[in-house]
This record gives C-alpha cells, sequence and structure tokens, in this order.
C-alpha cells in the first residue's frame, strides 16, 4: 500500500495530524463506508499530514489546508451568471458543502443514478468497491494523505453510476457563503462499459475545500469532466482525482481556475486497459496573492493508451503557478504515447513559475515527450498589434487569451470551450479601465 | 504630410548609432522610395517612425501631419494614420486573423472618436479587399500570418493596409519574396489607394517595384543617412550600376 521503506513520522508531523483529527472529531457515518473510513483513517495515521518538509509539498507550503481551523475566506460576489447556466444539464447544488434541494434539479437523466454519500446508508452499494480504493491505489508511490483524510472524514458528495449514455450533463454547483466554512466532499462515479458521462463542476464550494473524485471509466466509456474553480479570492483547495480507465475508454477532464490564494489539483490517472485514451488540461490566470498547484501522475500499466497533459498559466503580480507532472510506464505498457507541456505566462518580473517534469519509463517500445516553458509576453507580436494601432492593455489580453486558448482546445465539447472562452475575455477585458 | 529632420538614433541596450541625422520631406499624395545597401538603416527608420522599442532618439525630430511623432505609444501613431507594412510581418499563434483585423480596425475607430463598424460592414469590406489581392477566405481563418508564405505575409500587409485606410504608408521590403503576380496584385493594392492625399514611403532593393508603383521622388540611405535624392531615374541609375558610384560620390 504504502511505499515500504517509509521513514518514521517525525513527532511534529504526528502532533499536527492528530491536532486534525481530533478538530473532526467522530465522523458521523452508517451502512457500508464505515469499513472504507476506518481504514483511511489508518491509512492517513501512518502516513501522516503533509508538512514543509515533503518533497511532493517543496513548492506548495500545505500549512493552511492542514492546520485544524481553516482560515477566513470573504466571499465573492462577481455579478456574473453562472457559467454553464446555458448548458443542458441536471444541477445539483450544495452550499458550503451542504446539499440544497430548492435549487437542485430532481430527476437524474436515464442511464444515470445519482445518490448522496451521506444518505446511503445501506450496508451493500456498488460504491464500496471504489470508495476509498482508488484513493489506496493512487496512494502508491507517492502518498496523498490530503485525500486520505478526506475519505476518512467526508461529510458528503455525489456517487454516480452510468449505465447508458446522455445528452444531459451532471453539472454540481459548488456556493460559497459562510466566511469559516471547512468543507469536505467526495464523489464516487463509476462509468459501466460503453456508457458516456459529462460532468460539469463549478464555484468556489467553501472557505476551505477538500475534495477527492474516484471515477472509475469502464471499457469502451466515455467520461468528460470540466470544472470551473470559484473565483473567490480567498478561498483554498485542494482537491484529487483518482481515475482508473479500462481498456478503450477515453477520460478527459478540463480546468480553469482563476483566483484563489491557494489551489492544489492533483489527478492521478491509472491506465489499466489496452487502447485507452486520457487527457487532462487546465488553464489558470493568477493576480497578485496568488497560488495554483497542478500535480498529475499518470501510469501505464497497459498496452497502446495515449495520456496528454497540456498546463497553460498566466500569471502576474507576484502570482505563483506549480506544476508537478509524471508519467510512469510500468513493464510491459509498450506503444504507450505519453504527452505532457506545461507553460506559463508570466506578466512581469514578480511573478513565479515552477515546473518538474518527469518521466518514468520501463517499456523500451514508447514515444514519451515532455516540455515545459515560461516566458514573457511576445515582444514583436505586441509591437505588431500595437502598430495596428491596438492599444497595449488590449494587445496584451489578445496574446494571453491565446496562450490560454491552447489549453481550452484540450475540451472536446465546442459548445462548452465557448462559453469558458467567453468567460475568460470578459475577465480579461474587465481589467482595460 | 510626414516631415523628418536630422533624426539620430541609435540602440538602446548598445553604443552603435544606426541613423546619423536623416532629413526627410513627404508632401501629401506623392511616392517616395528609398534604396540602399543593407544595413544602412532603412528598417530601423520605418521601425522608429512607428514607435517600436529598442532605439534611443539622441537628436532630431519626427512629425506627421500635426503630431509629434516620437513623443506616442505605436498605437495612437497608428491612430493618426502612419501604418508600417513590415520587412518581416510577425506571427501570432492563437489570434484569428479576422478578429485581429476587426481588432485593429476598431481600436483605430475608437481612438479617433468615430463610431465602429458594424460586424456586417467589417465582413464587406474585408471580403472585398481580400479578393482582390487574392486572399481566400481560408486564410482569413487561420492565426495570423502562421503558416503563411511569404508571399501570402506580404499580402495580408496590404489587406491591412486596405482596412485601415491610413494618410502616410510605409512599406519595407514589401516586394521581397513576390512572385511576377503578386508582385502585379499588390502595386495594383496600393495603387489603388493611391488618392492624391495619401502618401507612400516605399522601401525597396529592386527597380522592378517601381515600374507598378511610380515614385516621385528616390532617396538613396547609406550609412544611417541620405547621401542622395533624385527623381526616378535615379532608380534606374541603381539597377545599373549599383551604389559603388554614389557612395564614392557621397564620400567627397
Ligand atoms: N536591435 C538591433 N540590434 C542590433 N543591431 C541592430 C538592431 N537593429 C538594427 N541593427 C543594425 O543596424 C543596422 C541597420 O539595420 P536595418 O535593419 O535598419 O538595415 P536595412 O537598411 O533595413 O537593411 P536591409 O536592406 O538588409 O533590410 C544593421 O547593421 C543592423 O544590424
Ligand atoms: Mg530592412
Amino acid at each position: 500500500m504504502i511505499a515500504p521503506s517509509k521513514p518514521k513520522l517525525t513527532q511534529a508531523k504526528i502532533d499536527a495530524t492528530e491536532a486534525r483529527i481530533a478538530a473532526i472529531g467522530t465522523p458521523d457515518v452508517r451502512g457500508w463506508s464505515a469499513e472504507p473510513r476506518s481504514d483511511a483513517l489508518a491509512r492517513l495515521r501512518a502516513m501522516g499530514l503533509p508538512g514543509a518538509r515533503d518533497e511532493y509539498w517543496k513548492f506548495t507550503r500545505p500549512q493552511t489546508l492542514v492546520q485544524p481551523e481553516a482560515p477566513a475566506a470573504a466571499v465573492f460576489h462577481s455579478g456574473e451568471p453562472e457559467v454553464f447556466g446555458d448548458m443542458n444539464r441536471v444541477k445539483i447544488v450544495f452550499v458550503d458543502g451542504v446539499f440544497d434541494p430548492e435549487e437542485s434539479d430532481e430527476l437524474a437523466p436515464a442511464g444515470v443514478t445519482i445518490e448522496r454519500l451521506s444518505q446511503a446508508g445501506s450496508d451493500i452499494h456498488w460504491a464500496k468497491a471504489l470508495y476509498g480504493k482508488l484513493e489506496t491505489a493512487g496512494q502508491d508511490p507517492v502518498p496523498r494523505p490530503l485525500a486520505a483524510l478526506n475519505t476518512w472524514a467526508a461529510t458528503d458528495g455525489l456517487l454516480i453510476r452510468v449505465s447508458g449514455k446522455t445528452d444531459k450533463a451532471v453539472s454540481i454547483v459548488y456556493h460559497h457563503r459562510d466566511t469559516a466554512s471547512d468543507v469536505m466532499m467526495h464523489h464516487v462515479i463509476k462509468l459501466d462499459d460503453g456508457a458516456e458521462l459529462t460532468l460539469l463542476e463549478n464555484g468556489p464550494a467553501a472557505a476551505r475545500f477538500n475534495k477527492v473524485m474516484e471515477v472509475e471509466v469502464g471499457e469502451g466509456a466515455k467520461f468528460h469532466h470540466v470544472r470551473a474553480q470559484g473565483r473567490d479570492h480567498e478561498r483554498r483547495a485542494v482537491t484529487h482525482i483518482f481515475a482508473r480507465i479500462k481498456a478503450e475508454a477515453l477520460f478527459k477532464s478540463f480546468t480553469l481556475t482563476a483566483n484563489g490564494v491557494l489551489t492544489r489539483n492533483e489527478c492521478i490517472i491509472e491506465m489499466v486497459g489496452d487502447d485507452a485514451v486520457a487527457h487532462v488540461a487546465g488553464a489558470c490566470m493568477g493576480d497578485g496573492d496568488f497560488l495554483h498547484d497542478d500535480t498529475v501522475f499518470v501510469t501505464h500499466d497497459a498496452l497502446n493508451c495515449e495520456s496528454r497533459q497540456v498546463f497553460k498559466k498566466v500569471l502576474r503580480n507576484g502570482a505563483k503557478g506549480i506544476f508537478q507532472g509524471k508519467i510512469l510506464v510500468k513493464p510491459g505498457a509498450q506503444k504507450t504515447d505519453g504527452y505532457q507541456l506545461s507553460q506559463s505566462l508570466l506578466l512581469d518580473g514578480d511573478s513565479e513559475f515552477l515546473a518538474k517534469p518527469e518521466l518514468e519509463i520501463y517499456a523500451d517500445d514508447v514515444a514519451c515527450s515532455h516540455g515545459s516553458t515560461s516566458g514573457a509576453i511576445d515582444e514583436d507580436a505586441l509591437f505588431y498589434l500595437r502598430a495596428r494601432g491596438v492599444g497595449e492593455a488590449e494587445a496584451t489580453n489578445l496574446l494571453t487569451l491565446a496562450f490560454l486558448a491552447q489549453a481550452l482546445e484540450e475540451i472536446e465539447d465546442e459548445a462548452l470551450r465557448d462559453v469558458l472562452l467567453e468567460r475568460l475575455r470578459a475577465w480579461l477585458d474587465r481589467r482595460i479601465d | 504630410m510626414l516631415e523628418i529632420k536630422n533624426l539620430h538614433v541609435k540602440l538602446e541596450e548598445e553604443d552603435k548609432q544606426i541613423l546619423k541625422g536623416v532629413d526627410l520631406t513627404i508632401e501629401p499624395g506623392t511616392v517616395h522610395a528609398i534604396m540602399g545597401p543593407n544595413g544602412s538603416g532603412k528598417s530601423t527608420l520605418s521601425y522608429v517612425l512607428s514607435g517600436k522599442g529598442g532605439y534611443e532618439v539622441t537628436d532630431g525630430s519626427a512629425r506627421l501631419l500635426d503630431h509629434d511623432l516620437l513623443d506616442m505609444d505605436p498605437e495612437a501613431r497608428a491612430a493618426a494614420g502612419l501604418f508600417l507594412a513590415f520587412q518581416y510581418p510577425v506571427e501570432i499563434p492563437g489570434v484569428g486573423n479576422m478578429t485581429f483585423l476587426r481588432t485593429a480596425v476598431n481600436s483605430q475607430r475608437k481612438a479617433r472618436g468615430e463610431d465602429e463598424l458594424s460586424a456586417a460592414e467589417f465582413l464587406k469590406a474585408v471580403r472585398e479587399k481580400a479578393k482582390s489581392l487574392k486572399i481566400d477566405a481560408e486564410m482569413l481563418k487561420r492565426p495570423v500570418n502562421v503558416g503563411f508564405s511569404g508571399g501570402e505575409k506580404k499580402r495580408n500587409e496590404i489587406l491591412q493596409m486596405a482596412m485601415l485606410e491610413p494618410k502616410m504608408c510605409i512599406l519595407d521590403e514589401t516586394d521581397s519574396g513576390l512572385d511576377v503576380d503578386a508582385m502585379k496584385l499588390v502595386s495594383e493594392g496600393v495603387n489603388a489607394l493611391r488618392d492624391g492625399k495619401r502618401s507612400f514611403l516605399v522601401i525597396t532593393h529592386y527597380q522592378r517595384l517601381l515600374d507598378h508603383i511610380k515614385p516621385d521622388v528616390v532617396h538613396i540611405m547609406s550609412n544611417g543617412r541620405i547621401i542622395k535624392t533624385g527623381g526616378p531615374e535615379l532608380a534606374l541609375e541603381v539597377e545599373e550600376n549599383g551604389y559603388a558610384d554614389l557612395l564614392a560620390e557621397a564620400q567627397v
């Protein structure tokens, strides 16, 4: 389960972990999830919560994600219409982690069942085979204690089972109303063989949000995930996606992030069936007191699979961007096609981008590449635009949008892509007087 | 229209003087040509007039109508009516040619206090002008200059000029990289814009272009100065004899 030669935990780490556990108390749990939750608590105690000395957290300080009390976060009113408001969808709303039946749609689309984690009290449930299981698999070789914490203590989440195809998306909306809310949610999603689902997520969720999503994509199934993380400036989020992808399946996940003093998005993908495809991408725009960390780990454990990572970050006024991305090709995973691109556009000298791209390959017939770049705005392009009469701020916006648009290209659904592109354009334009 | 006096320019980063006292006056409605050996400062002059960074004006002045050009941002110079067709047009991945053109046209109109063009008016104008330059719809959709051939980039410059309707047009080696037919198209595009008021400064190495775009005045630039000014016959002389005699003459 956990790396065998694990060093003994320091007393400080044990203390920090126990302090957090004590602050949470005893989660109110009935039914099938009791066992995986108590397993998770044992896992958590064995690895301890992350500290500043942990290699995996050397770029992002975990302190505020770990400490018992969530730092307060003001609620931000953008006045914008909800980003996925015009999509064909079933909407499920949580306010500071609490289900809002008034605002939520009632019916799941045909071929989809949706239950709430907090309501699933029986002893037998399909989700038991996945809850905490994909998370556990994702703890090796790098521990992800905040995910184990979540598995133990999540108060709610959705259990989504997809057996057919539907053109209605499932859309989870997370509102943030309480400046002190500290929320843990855990979703389990299972796509049966040949099933298809588009999952949308948006909103800031809480002052501090810890979210885990475990996804199993069955043979030949297709899963599209698009999320827009809320713009509340002071919010903090740590999210994990654990995905297991079977033969000939497709997994696509895209995240748009603007603002947030701290966001750590981890995506752990295991390709277990031949000829599968996994794409994970993100575009983020940070200004000032902003830290965004994309940490991705893709394991190829089957033949002829394709994985692709595309991350773009625009940073200004001291914003910080981080990318830790790894492709692991296991012995025998021949014909693997692994691609990783991580780029940042630094709009001033105060901002910073740190990247750690890694390839670890144990098969001989593979094509893997990674590229990580960080640069200022293209002065020649900027001058060309200005020489045609476009003002400096608008020209900078055009080039910024063009830079981010390359990541948005990763979204397959054109309507969704356009919605996000328009939103980005509006955010950028607002900056001009 | 354009009045350049004693213009001295050095590189900002290095102690290298590139323009060493350029004097040039262009009357409304006239076409001037500048020829001169490689590295003599022709492109530098066009860049400094349009406001590119990296250069320092150490002396002299440049006026466009009643504007003191050297004090203005590049976008303000453009809105005031200056246009430079680049010797090396820049590629901008991710920005569509149409978006680029529309943003440029409307930014200039806005800066001059005019109404923006409606989408329909704009489309109509672009289609018409693109057609006469044999620029197809597909090229308009592509990102600015990305994957364009050398000749396509130059035609795209002329399309921008036609759309922006500037008062003072500077063409920096617009003929280089053009095949014979494209040269004709581009020249026709330029000539179509000659209306008795608009002025042109055509930088070229070849007399051939000047057969199509007939200049009123021809200047020879060398080592950061204009060393000789004459009529169209000066271009013929260069074509025949090269620069050696002119340079020798200027030394004395
Ligand atoms: N940014 C720069 N850095 C270094 N040298 C420069 C720079 N800009 C111009 N120069 C130098 O200044 C001189 C004039 O260059 P410029 O491009 O203006 O010449 P030109 O007359 O346009 O030549 P060509 O006919 O080859 O286009 C050259 O020696 C060139 O190398
Ligand atoms: Mg030149």
